[in-house]
């Protein structure tokens, strides 16, 4: 049986595309069945960012429509034996994301696969209201930044009201937040909100900290989930976050500025 | 803070505006969203109810909705079959 999880947010532009790809990638690399959504109909990147743009035939909403079978849709990652992706429509609009259709496929997916991640669209219509009604678990994408938060904590008010978990009268949504885009150094220099800010504005549990890094444009760029950058920060910063998610313990790290030399710290840097 | 901005006075920092700012809102934000007392009533309802009539957690929904200018609180229960 799946356990499904959205990755929302909101405020568009704050990372959930990237860190479905990352996230869905690392569950994998654990050896968990996994499938990954793309919930953001007409805009269509998570295929891009997963470098699968190319071997798209049939999409989540001819599966909607019943014009192909799910497992036609499914595309099995180039890297990863256990990861499927299935793509959204760029032609279509959300209205094609019908509740019972979004059901029917749910449904279909949950013996099939360990994990579903449904890579939520900005805002809080319906895409955004479909690709979290099913969700068990959610990771609340959020930059420290004024509104960015203030939308991840509506979304946080509409997890909790319109969810399926919600409306069943079940146990909740369980809420993860996912500090993205980080800058320590910016932190530190009193310019942007700190995680320890943040976490107090919420009030739910942190599951990680993502810093910001060229290292998600190169990988963007070639079309590589974030989590296969070997050596790099946010390769091990996403690796944290799927430890912590199933479970295990983990210090947080590149939450602290590197030691700034002398002179920089002399002059301002 | 470097050396420069040491000497000059310390301004106030911008996020420590931002989060005062944010605090603000999303407690303003929050007071408007369903109330978080719901799933307590809904259990004590479910409590009371059943000392009379034997009712099941599934057949008991309460609801707050805003209507215009009201705030509606809805109720429905849903009477086991008799026969
Ligand atoms: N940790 C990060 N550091 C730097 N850039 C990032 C980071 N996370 C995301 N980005 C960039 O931000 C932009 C938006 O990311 P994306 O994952 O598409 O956001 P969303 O899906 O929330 O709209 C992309 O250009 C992406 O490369
Ligand atoms: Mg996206």
């Amino acid at each position: 049986m799946a356990k499904i999880v959205v990755v929302t947010s909101g405020k568009g532009g704050v990372g959930k595309t990237t860190t479905s790809a990352a996230f869905a990638s690392g569950l994998a690399i654990r050896g968990f069945r996994t499938a990954v959504i793309d919930f953001d109909v007409g805009l269509r990147n998570l295929d891009l960012v997963m470098g699968c743009e190319r071997r798209v035939v049939y999409d989540f909403i001819n599966v909607i429509q019943g014009e192909a079978k799910l497992q036609q849709a499914l595309i099995r990652d180039r890297m990863l034996e256990k990861l499927f992706i299935l793509p959204t429509s760029q032609t279509r609009d959300k209205e094609a994301l019908t509740a019972e259709g979004v059901a029917r496929v749910m449904d279909e997916l949950h013996g099939e696969f360990d994990y579903v991640v449904c890579d939520s669209p900005a805002g809080i219509e319906t895409g955004a209201l479909r690709a979290l009604y099913h969700a068990d678990e959610a990771i609340v994408v959020t930059n420290p930044e004024v509104s960015s938060v203030r939308d991840s904590d509506r979304i946080l008010g509409i997890l909790a009201a319109k969810s399926r978990r919600a409306e069943e009268g079940k146990e909740p949504v369980r809420e993860h937040l996912l500090l993205t885009r980080y800058a320590p150094r910016r932190v530190q220099g009193g310019e942007m909100l700190s995680l320890e800010d943040v976490k107090e504005l919420l009030r739910i549990p942190l599951l990680g900290v993502i810093p910001e890094s060229e290292t998600i444009l190169q990988a963007s760029n070639q079309g590589i989930p974030a989590i296969h950058m070997k050596g790099s920060e946010v390769a091990a910063a996403y690796e944290d976050v799927v430890a912590r998610f199933l479970g295990e313990e983990k210090p947080l790290r590149f939450t602290q500025p590197e030691k700034p030399s002398f002179l920089k710290r002399l002059f301002g840097g | 803070m470097s050396f420069l901005d040491y000497f000059l006075g310390s301004r106030r920092k911008s996020a420590s505006v931002a989060k005062d700012r944010l605090k603000l809102i999303l407690a303003h934000e929050r007071s408007d969203g369903t109330p978080d007392f719901l799933p307590a009533l809904q259990e004590e309802l479910l409590a009371v109810i059943g000392k009379y009539i034997p009712v099941e957690k599934d057949q008991i929904s309460v609801n707050m909705e805003r209507r215009g200018d009201f705030e509606v609180l809805e109720l429905n229960v849903l009477f086991p079959d008799q026969h």
